[in-house]
C-alpha cells in the first residue's frame, strides 16, 4: 500500500547530483532511450490497435472507424480525432473525469504530428465516399495504463502503430438510392509513411532524452518534436515553465533526427505483421 | 445487431462458438501487473480483456465523503471507447454508473472496512475489449486486485453469468447470446460461504429455470474461484522461487 509518493526537492536534488556525475537514475546515457515493444492488433472490437511498452510505461491505442459528414470547409477529406485518457489505472495521482489540461495537451501534440505530417492522407480518394456528404471518420483513442514517464512519445507511437494496423470497409454505392453500403471486405487504411515523437527534458542545466518517471517529475522544461520518416519536422511543443536556448534546441533537433529514423523503422515492422494477425498482450 | 431473437444460437446441441451448454470460455488471470497501482489484475475471459487497478486504503478526498467508523469503497467500471462495436463516447453512460454501483456493493461485503476509518479503497476497472459477461469478469478481476493490494478480506468474490438460449439454460453467455438470446442472469458469490453478492436478470425465466441457473452458476463459479486462487498463489510462488535462488547464491 504505497499510494501517492511525495516527491519534492529531495528527489530533484538526488537526480541533479547524479547528473553532475554524468549519470542517470537508470544508468542510461543522456540521449539514450529505453527499450520499446510494439504489440500490434490486440483489440478484437477495434478496427486498428496497438499496445506500446516503453520502459515501464504501458499505453494502448485503438482506432474506431465510422462514416459521417465532412467538415464544410474540407468536403472531400476524411476526419481524424485523437483523444487521450490519463486513466486512474495508470497512476495514484490521476483522477477520473473528463480529460484535464495535461491529457488535452498530450492528445493535441499527438494529433498535430499525425495531421501535419499527412501520413494518413485525408484527401486520398478512399477517405471520401460521397463528396460533401459522406467521408471516413477516424477516432484514435489512447489509454495510458501504467505511467513510467514520457507519456507523449509512448502515446504517439501507440497511435501511429494503431493507424498502421487499421482497416476500413470497402464501400459500394447503391446507384438508385445513392445510399452507401459498407461491405464486409476491408482494405488497409491509406498510409504514406509514419511519424514519431521525441521528447527531451531539462533538469537543472542538463538535457535528457526519454524521461523516466522520476525525471518527468523533476523536469523544469520539456521539448517534444514530431519527425516523419522522410526526416521532416512536423510538430514541436515546448512545455513547462523552464526555458531552452537556441543552441540547445538545435542540438536536440540534431539528436532527434537520427533517433527518429530508428523509431519510424519499428512502426513499419509492426504494420500488418503476419498479414494482420491478432496478437495477445500480457504484462 | 440481429433483429431476429430466434436466430439459431444452438446447432447439434452446441453453441455458435462450439461450446457445450455448460462450458466456460477460456479464462486467464494475472495479478501484480501494474507498476504504479497498489494492487492490480489483468483478466482475459474469452475475448474480454479487463484491467483493474486498486489503490488504498488511502486518505479520502473530498473529506465530506469520509465515514468516521469505516473506509468507503469507490469503484469505477468503464468501457474503453474502442471496446465495443460502435465507438463509445469517453463520458460514462448510465450503464457504467449502475455496474460500478453493484460491483461496489458486492465488494463492500468481503472487506473489513471498519479497520480503516475515514479512508477509501479505490478500484478502477477498464474493459479494453468487450465480448459479453463483462460485469462478472470485472468483479472477478476487482476481487483479485484487492487481494493483490494486500487488503484484508473475508474471501474472494467470483462472478459468472448464466442465461437462456433456445429454451436451454447455458453458462457464460457470449456477446451474441446475450443480445439474441432469451435472457441473461449475472451471478456473483463468495464461493466458500455460498453468499450471493450480486444477482441480476433480464429476459424471461421460469422459477425452475432460475433455480437451475443458480445451480449451474455456482458450479461455474467454483471453477473460476480455483483459477483466482491459483492466480494469487502464482505471484507468491514466483517470489518464493526467487528467494530460494537468492539463498543459493549466498
Amino acid at each position: 500500500m504505497r499510494s501517492e509518493e511525495i516527491v519534492g526537492s529531495l528527489e530533484r536534488r538526488y537526480l541533479t547530483d547524479l547528473l553532475q556525475k554524468g549519470k542517470r537514475i537508470d544508468n542510461r546515457g543522456f540521449f539514450e532511450g529505453r527499450s520499446i515493444q510494439i504489440i500490434p492488433n490486440v483489440i478484437h472490437k477495434a478496427e486498428g490497435s496497438a499496445m506500446v511498452k516503453w520502459g515501464n510505461t504501458v499505453v494502448v491505442a485503438g482506432v474506431k472507424t465510422s462514416v459521417g459528414p465532412p467538415f464544410p470547409d474540407t468536403p472531400n477529406q476524411g476526419v481524424i480525432t485523437v483523444n487521450l485518457e490519463l486513466s486512474p489505472i495508470s497512476s495514484p495521482t490521476f483522477e477520473s473525469g473528463p480529460p484535464g489540461p495535461d491529457a488535452i495537451e498530450m492528445a493535441r501534440v499527438v494529433d498535430r504530428g499525425i495531421r501535419e505530417s499527412h501520413v494518413i492522407p485525408m484527401m486520398h480518394p478512399q477517405m471520401c465516399i460521397i463528396p460533401g456528404k459522406l467521408v471516413w471518420i477516424l477516432f484514435v483513442d489512447i489509454y495510458i495504463l501504467d505511467d513510467g514517464g514520457n507519456l507523449i512519445d509512448a502515446s504517439a507511437l501507440a497511435a501511429m502503430a494503431a493507424l498502421a494496423n487499421t482497416r476500413i470497409n470497402k464501400v459500394k454505392i447503391n446507384e438508385e438510392t445513392e445510399e452507401p453500403i459498407l461491405l464486409e471486405e476491408m482494405d488497409p487504411l491509406p498510409r504514406e509513411g509514419s511519424v514519431v515523437s521525441l521528447t527531451y527534458v531539462k533538469i537543472d542545466d542538463f538535457i535528457l532524452y526519454d524521461p523516466s518517471l522520476a525525471e518527468d517529475r523533476a523536469k523544469i522544461a520539456r521539448f517534444s518534436v514530431g519527425i516523419a520518416d522522410d526526416g521532416m519536422i512536423c510538430s514541436m511543443q515546448k512545455g513547462e515553465s523552464g526555458v531552452f536556448s537556441e543552441e540547445e534546441i538545435i542540438t536536440i533537433l540534431e539528436k532527434a533526427t537520427s533517433r527518429a529514423k530508428e523509431l519510424n523503422k519499428i512502426i513499419d515492422e509492426s504494420s500488418f505483421l503476419n498479414e494482420g494477425e491478432m496478437f495477445q498482450f500480457d504484462f | 445487431m440481429s433483429e431476429n431473437k430466434n436466430a439459431t444460437l444452438l446447432e447439434n446441441g452446441l453453441r455458435l462458438d462450439g461450446r457445450d451448454l455448460h462450458e466456460l470460455r477460456p479464462i486467464s488471470m494475472k495479478t501484480g501487473v501494474l507498476d504504479r497501482a497498489d494492487g492490480s489484475c489483468y483478466l482475459k475471459w474469452g475475448n474480454n480483456k479487463i484491467l483493474c487497478a486498486v489503490y488504498g486504503p488511502r486518505e479520502l478526498h473530498p473529506k465530506h465523503l469520509a465515514q468516521p467508523d469505516r473506509a468507503i469503497v469507490r469503484v469505477e467500471y468503464r468501457l474503453a471507447t474502442f471496446s465495443v462495436n460502435e465507438r463509445k463516447s469517453p463520458a460514462p453512460r448510465r450503464r457504467e454508473y449502475e455496474l460500478s454501483k453493484i460491483i461496489t456493493e458486492s465488494l463492500n461485503h468481503i472487506l473489513f472496512l471498519e479497520k480503516f476509518p475515514n479512508g477509501t479503497i479505490d478500484v478502477f476497472i477498464t474493459v479494453l475489449d468487450a465480448d459479453g459477461g463483462t460485469r462478472c469478469a470485472a468483479l472477478t478481476a476487482a476481487s483479485l486486485g484487492l487481494a493483490d493490494a494486500g487488503i484484508p478480506m473475508k474471501g474472494l468474490v467470483t462472478g459468472c453469468a448464466v442465461g437462456k438460449v433456445e429454451d436451454k439454460i447455458v453458462v457464460d453467455l457470449s456477446d451474441v447470446e446475450d443480445k439474441d438470446g432469451q435472457g441473461d442472469m449475472p451471478v456473483a458469490m463468495v464461493y466458500n460461504t455460498g453468499e450471493i453478492t450480486l444477482l441480476q436478470c433480464d429476459g424471461k425465466f421460469t422459477a425452475e429455470e432460475i433455480t437451475e441457473g443458480l445451480k449451474l452458476a455456482k458450479e461455474a463459479i467454483g471453477k473460476i474461484y480455483q483459477m483466482q486462487r491459483r492466480a494469487l498463489l502464482a505471484k507468491y510462488s514466483q517470489i518464493a522461487e526467487s528467494y530460494d535462488e537468492d539463498e543459493e547464491e549466498e
